[in-house]
């Protein structure tokens, strides 16, 4: 590439412009498509399931952020556009492999197991993860950008001493390519042939700022300087999705070491519940995408294959409902933790300043009560 | 019978070597701690012995040895990290306080990290910037840390197993200008104290003088050399949590006390210890706690450290003052 540093960020466009290697298996408008290195295998009721999938994290997600408005959750992150990539890669997965997500990845959790009340107890302050990591081999939120990229390589390495045929994927974003974690996990991943893959879901904006404030190249590309495969992805293809990571993490357990897959994807709605993208980004922008819809695409395929009539999409937008207005229900019921909760779990091992704090705390809460009667 | 003169450095190497040979998921990571055996040589052998699977040397990435030091943790093993010098943790700083401190709580209690990070720390080897420093009020003031300080070959010996097996993550500081100083080891740990423990390295009656690290030896040479006052030094050994026991019996006793660190006295760690002496001993005071440390400035070139560096005339004078108020 021919790089004009005085012109600096016109280069950037570089990053941002029409993939062209994109890995791509469902266009928008439903048509099957072939491509030399990747394909999918699915039988009718796989593909009805992923649809089921996809509309119910999208419910999930927008009873979240109702739930938001109205006061019950602290913040929201949403995932609205990107549940193709989360889905598809997340069905890639086994359940003896490892997800590290960032805070974005409610579809992820939704296929690993964890009830999505156990997220909203996060966003409404209840508790910092309501989840058991090892239930569901799918670990903490990951709030601090691209920390998690480190550990999910520790834990790949720790795969690698046990000798097991497994594989660690880590969830990050656009932004967080930028952060030295990632990079030295780069590094670090290469350098050890770690089972890690990389999975970044390229938005196109890190809060307010546009891919070109961050890179010069595509992000695929990275992988080369660091000695191992980048790929790149349409990320609202749900189906060229789960084969790049299925393919990746296969490469992976079979000791070919880590690949960075860039879902080429974009965040329709805010970046937390308390942005405003109108500020940053135009409406034409939105526009194009929202005819790239993951969703939209899956029921064109199973439309015109005649793979599911009205009744199938009416049963799942039904399903979608009560799971929405269930989980609503629940978040309503959850009760706020006890002071002592403070101090719980700090340490694994007596700390008998931690219990001298909890007591007097205890005893100042309770000469309240005293006086109160 | 099983004690030994060693010299820190080799009782350290010698612990870890015991705790790698009782618990295969013990691991080394750090920069030049495989075939180097780490610039203080403490990890000397121990990778042609246990091999490179299980001594790592690691990219030259502080952030990424404790971010896959974790992350290893989460697979079930017990990493011990070397950070190479003191003033090279800080590049770790946040996989050590927001990620590694706050992981157990996060998981309400599911997820255990049983991490060590070895950081050589403190100055007097004439060393260049960087390489001198005490970071040890960053992380005591981080809740979800241990934090301790090893100031003799038989305590690194204990110390380093004690802080292996603990299924919490430990600060490890080591003095690294005693590495070099030789003392007799006894290698049975049931002879030691917990590593949580405080413990008076020196009994007197009319002052307490409380040190960790290099600044042990210090007050010890000071107490030696007091001929007007009988001085008790304590070694605090851990630091978070903090014996306070030992701590407080000894300043009620004593009616005096003296903080020695070589970290900056402004918000260092033994504004915390007077503090707490001040609540818990007010009656028994004669005179106010007196701290003796680095002054509020970095680090000062080799040429300067003499003069920053806490030394046994200042232990004594501080020692003067608490006697003239």
């Amino acid at each position: 590439m021919i790089v004009d540093a005085a012109r600096g960020a016109p280069l950037g466009t570089d990053a941002q412009s029409p993939p062209s290697e994109l890995v791509q298996l469902l266009t928008p408008e439903g048509e099957r498509v072939e491509h030399p290195d990747y394909d999918v295998n699915l039988t009718p009721d796989e593909i009805k399931s992923l649809y089921r999938d996809l509309v119910i994290v999208r419910r999930i997600d927008a009873e979240a952020v109702a739930l938001t408005r109205q006061g019950e959750l602290g913040i929201w992150a949403s995932l609205l556009g990107q549940e193709a990539a989360q889905i598809g890669s997340a069905r890639a997965l086994r359940t003896d492999d490892m997800a590290f997500p960032s805070y974005r990845e409610h579809g992820v959790a939704y296929c690993r197991g964890v009830d999505p009340l156990d997220l909203l107890g996060l966003f409404r302050g209840v508790n910092h993860a309501g989840w058991d990591p090892k239930e569901h081999n799918f670990h903490l939120y990951t709030i601090v950008i691209g920390s998690h990229a480190l550990h999910a390589t520790g834990y790949a390495m720790g795969i690698q001493r046990d000798g097991t045929e497994n594989a660690a994927i880590v969830y990050f974003g656009d932004g967080a390519t930028s952060q030295g974690d990632v990079n030295e996990a780069f590094v670090w991943s290469a350098a050890q042939n770690a089972p890690v893959v990389f999975f970044c879901q390229n938005n196109q904006w890190a809060i307010s700022e546009p891919l070109e404030k961050q890179s010069r190249i595509p992000l695929y590309r990275r992988a080369e300087g660091f000695g191992f495969p980048g790929i790149r992805v349409d990320g609202n293809d749900v189906f060229a999705v789960q084969a790049v990571t299925k393919k990746a993490l296969e490469n992976a357990r079979s000791g070919q070491g880590p690949t960075l897959i860039e879902a080429y994807t974009y965040r329709m709605g805010a970046h937390t519940t308390t942005d405003d993208p109108t500020r940053y980004r135009l409406q034409a922008e939105l526009e194009s995408w929202k005819l790239k819809d993951p969703i939209e695409r899956v029921k064109a395929y199973l439309v015109k294959n005649e793979m599911a009539d009205r009744t199938f999409f009416d049963a799942i937008e039904a399903e979608a409902k009560g799971v929405g207005s269930d989980l609503r229900k629940r978040c309503l019921e959850l009760p706020d933790p006890e002071a002592t909760a403070i101090w719980e779990n700090v340490y694994a091992t007596e700390h008998p300043m931690l219990a001298d704090e909890r007591a007097g705390f205890t005893s100042y809460l309770e000469s309240f009560e005293e006086v109160s009667r | 019978m099983s004690a030994e003169t060693l010299t820190l450095s080799r009782a350290m190497n010698e612990g870890l070597r015991k705790a790698m040979e009782n618990d295969p998921k013990v691991l080394i990571m750090g920069e030049d701690v495989g075939r180097l055996g780490g610039v203080f040589r403490v990890t000397d052998g121990l990778q042609k012995d246990f091999g490179e699977a299980r001594v790592i040397d690691t990219p030259l990435a502080e952030s990424g040895i404790v971010g896959t030091a974790i992350g290893l943790a989460l697979r079930g093993y017990r990493p011990v990290c070397e950070i190479q010098f003191d003033g090279f943790v800080f590049p770790a700083f946040n996989q050590i306080t927001s990620q590694l401190a706050k992981m157990r709580m996060r998981s309400l209690g599911t997820l255990e990290l049983p991490v060590v990070i070895r950081i050589p720390f403190g100055g007097g080897i004439g060393a260049v910037e960087h390489h001198s420093e005490s970071p040890e009020a960053y992380f005591t003031h981080t809740g979800g840390l241990r934090v301790v300080a090893c100031s003799n070959p038989a305590d690194a010996y204990t110390m380093i197993q004690q802080a292996i097996e603990c299924p919490d993550p430990v600060i490890f500081f080591e003095p690294k200008r005693r590495y070099w100083d030789k003392a007799p080891v006894d290698r049975d740990l049931a002879n030691a104290a917990p590593f949580d423990k405080a413990v008076v390295a020196r009994p007197g009656e009319d002052v307490t003088v409380l040190a960790y690290g290099p600044m042990v030896k210090t007050s010890l040479e000071a107490a030696q050399a007091d001929e007007g006052h009988s001085i008790e030094v304590i070694d605090i050994r851990s630091l978070n949590p903090l014996d306070e026991e030992t701590v407080l019996a000894s300043v009620r006793r004593t009616g005096r006390c003296v903080v020695v660190h070589e970290a900056p006295v402004f918000s260092g760690y033994g504004g915390e210890l007077a503090a707490r002496i001040t609540e818990k001993c007010f009656y028994h005071l004669e005179a106010p706690v007196l701290r003796v440390g680095g002054f509020s400035t970095p680090y000062p070139p080799s040429r300067l450290e003499d003069h920053y560096l806490p030394d046994l005339d200042r232990v004594l004078d501080a020692v003067d003052r608490t006697f003239a108020w």
